[in-house]
């Protein structure tokens, strides 16, 4: 393993892959704050040329965190596929890159290779490749799920409509909910962050959308996005849930900060199989996000963006319906400008994909973030370029609950007419009988959540 | 005549006096005349000097051409801080709504970014020092350097402040410079005039420029006060910038947690008003100081 590279005149040498792989990322504050990343310009692409020049096999043989004392290393390590791996393992990671971008190669040979490709594998390639070939790498990868509808159908796009209210409100929260409806928002999942985290909120919540969707034949899932436990303790009361929510992050100790562990969401899982509304089989949703890890101090001293990846991999284990960055969302301390956010929403796009996972991205910002919304409606438009599955849809943008910034209604409908990309089938026949949309197009009557009040 | 009832009417009759006497056809007499004939009792201003402004129409406006039910749409706006029916233009949103966004979004960047004014810290009579964030780019990147102060901040807050009060109060920016200037002209005097009269010693109040919550630890444990209590901007919303939080805590040290410190957040006119808070802050430190605890150690006592 060769751990020493030449820049021109500069020689750079590096003690660890794990150093190597924090310092080859972009620039981004959280690697900055851990103290990890490359000092200077020079040493950056140092790292990426001797990263480009190690095999899958090395990076195998070297976790950035060992397989025994943390659970998301293993659920990687046991998840691989052995025989896989064994076929690419002398692959350089930079040969990977070139394999990924080939025009012979499809998006089913890359579905292939990812069962082989451990979670610190496809955060090195990512490392390699510039913002374009993340796009191009990912818009040939389409993953597709089934809980009560099909989410990454080709030639479509969709919405989680995200309603939420401040004091969690069912009445403010359907308002919400009729204005995203009305502009064609809501095909991925109907899905609410409450404020009160207990079951009796929780229930209401899901009762509410669980009967609204039925009154008017919606066809899509529901979810309310409290701590798995709260919605497991929900769904053993009955409650009506079609997706099971968590939030989920790449280091065993992030995880257990998060109240959460494999045994949880492997009981989570059993239980929306054996009492959930859903015809799935896909029925976990997953959120995440690079540097949650570091405002939580569980690092590890391991880079952002690999973190990142390891959680998709702690992810892919559930097949879940959906899973969704919010990069943006966590701080400035972590990601601090428009420019790092839409690097970690392509990378996050691509990694999350070469995972075999179902990916949208929420490409938002918070007030104290040197990010506006022209940074958001560029990482929205790249991101759904490289074929996104789903963005959220937030009134106005505005999330009155959580004060940021998210992808709004108008986007959502903007996004879908400016790429030629339909909602998912089922719920553009839905949109259609309701007036709203008309040939992939927005009607007179669309935008106006009063269709809803006979 | 007639008495000119409407601005448009006063204008032409004022142009046609303006025209008439500047071809001499009119003596200044004549014209005085006419204009106190038509009632023009205010003069006319230009309108390079019109106090007429571009505004943002009322919030609560509803934005939909043609709904299908105007009162049910006016009705969930009224159930709802959310930007619903504010109405399309194609699939893009109305110039209006983006324009109001755009407005919300700078007055939040405004209050993080921009600095507590300097003018303000002199006439509020405030010392001011910083913490080891040296610029705004470095105190949101670098969290660590906003809990403590700067090397000179040391130096200046050991030399000047009083030691051994029963209470400290610090007014640190945070992240929002606007809360600072909106809540504390009112929120310090009730603040100072309570403890004052509860008989309770306070030492001068100063200001933390790239301050964190933190910071209050670092400045405890040089002026050894029993209580401190920091008046620090919130993260703002798009809704406000102005909201200000106060945290407390009794004799922190090196293994205070957050779950030692009193917090009265969402302090600003639309939510605890600012001397409302002055008063209810005054309770509760005298409550810190009898049980010599803050936070859950606190609660646990009640």
């Amino acid at each position: 393993m060769i751990l020493k590279a030449k820049v021109y005149n500069k020689i750079f040498a590096f003690q660890s892959l794990k150093e190597v792989m924090a310092k080859a990322n972009e620039e981004k504050s959280g690697d900055e704050l851990v103290g990890i990343a490359a000092k200077s310009a020079s040493e950056r692409v140092a790292a990426k040329l001797v990263l480009s020049n190690l095999t899958l096999e090395d990076i195998y043989n070297n976790p950035v965190i060992p397989y025994e004392e943390d659970e998301v290393t293993r659920a990687i390590y046991d998840g691989l596929n052995l025989r896989i791996y064994q076929e690419i393992k002398s692959w350089t990671v930079g040969y990977l890159r070139e394999y990924i971008l080939d025009h012979k190669t499809t998006g089913e040979d890359l579905a292939h290779i990812s069962r082989g490709l451990t979670s610190e594998m496809i955060a090195a390639v990512a490392k390699l490749m510039s913002t374009m070939d993340l796009v191009f790498g990912s818009k040939k990868m389409r993953v597709q799920s089934h809980c009560n509808t099909t989410l990454g159908v080709p030639g479509t796009l969709a919405f989680r409509c995200q309603p939420n209210h401040p004091t969690d409100n069912v009445e403010g929260m359907l308002a919400s909910l009729k204005e995203g409806l009305a502009y064609g928002s809501g095909d991925a999942v109907i899905g609410i962050n409450p404020v009160e985290d207990n079951v009796e909120t929780v229930t209401r919540l899901l009762d509410t959308v669980k009967n609204f969707m039925l009154k008017w034949e919606i066809p899509t899932q529901n979810c309310v996005l409290a701590h798995v436990t709260t919605q497991m303790k929900a769904i053993e009361k009955g409650a009506p849930v079609d997706l099971v929510f968590q939030s989920i992050a790449g280091t065993q100790k992030a995880n257990d900060a998060f109240g959460v562990s494999a045994a949880i969401l492997d009981e989570a899982f059993a239980l929306a199989q054996r009492k959930g509304t859903a015809t799935g089989p896909n029925l976990m949703y997953f959120e995440t996000g690079q540097g949650s890890e570091v405002s939580l101090d569980a690092h590890l001293g391991v880079d952002m963006m690999t973190l990142e990846a390891r959680t998709y991999g702690y992810a892919r284990g559930y097949r879940p319906f959906m899973t969704n960055n919010v990069s943006g969302f966590i701080g400035p301390e972590t990601i601090y400008s428009g420019r790092e956010v839409i690097r970690a929403d392509l990378e996050d796009l691509f990694m999350g994909k070469l995972h075999g996972l179902p990916m949208g991205i929420a490409p938002c910002y918070t007030n104290h973030m040197k990010a506006d919304q022209n940074d958001q409606e560029m990482g929205t438009l790249l991101c759904a370029m490289a074929g996104s599955n789903f963005f959220m849809g937030v009134p106005g943008g505005d999330d009155v609950m959580l004060s940021y910034q998210d992808t709004s209604y108008h986007d959502d409908a903007s996004t879908r007419e400016i790429l030629g990309l339909r909602p998912l089938p089922e719920f553009e026949k839905w949109l259609e009988k309701m007036g709203i949309l008309e040939n992939g197009k927005l009607t007179e009557r669309a935008g106006d959540p009063s269709i809803f009040d006979k | 005549m007639a008495v000119a009832n409407n601005e448009l009417e006063k204008v032409i009759i004022q142009s046609v006096m303006e025209e008439l006497a500047k071809k001499g056809l009119l003596s200044q007499k004549g014209k005085d005349h006419v204009m106190a004939a038509a009632m023009m009792d205010t003069p006319l201003v230009p309108n390079t000097e019109s106090e007429e402004m571009v505004t943002f129409p009322p919030q609560e406006e509803m934005q939909i051409s043609n709904p299908f039910n105007a009162d049910a749409v006016k009705a969930m706006k009224k159930l709802t801080p959310a930007r619903i029916g504010i109405g399309r233009a194609g699939t893009r949103p109305k110039t209006m709504s983006l324009l109001r966004f755009l407005a919300d979004h700078a007055v939040a960047q405004d209050a993080v970014f921009l600095d507590v004014s300097e003018g303000f810290l002199q006439r509020m009579n405030l010392m001011s020092v910083q913490s080891a964030a040296v610029s705004k780019d470095e105190f949101l990147q670098r969290p660590d350097l906003g809990r403590r102060l700067s090397e000179e901040a040391v130096k200046i807050v050991s030399e000047k402040c009083e030691k051994n009060v029963q209470v400290q109060i610090l007014i640190v920016d945070g992240l929002s410079s606007t809360a600072i200037e909106a809540n504390i002209p009112d929120l310090l005097p009730a603040l100072m005039q309570g403890l004052k009269s509860a008989g309770i010693k306070v030492g001068a109040p100063f200001f933390v420029k790239n301050g964190r919550v933190w910071v209050q630890d670092h400045v405890a444990s040089i002026v050894n006060s029993e209580v401190i209590i920091s008046l620090i901007g919130e993260r703002p919303g798009l809704g406000t910038a102005e909201s200000l939080s106060a945290y407390m805590i009794y004799r922190p040290n090196e293994t205070t947690v957050e779950a030692d410190r009193t917090v009265i957040s969402n302090i600003h006119k639309g939510g605890i008003p600012p001397a409302e808070a002055g008063a209810h802050l005054t309770d509760v430190i005298q409550q810190i100081l009898a049980a010599k605890a803050s936070g859950v150690k606190l609660n646990q006592q009640k």
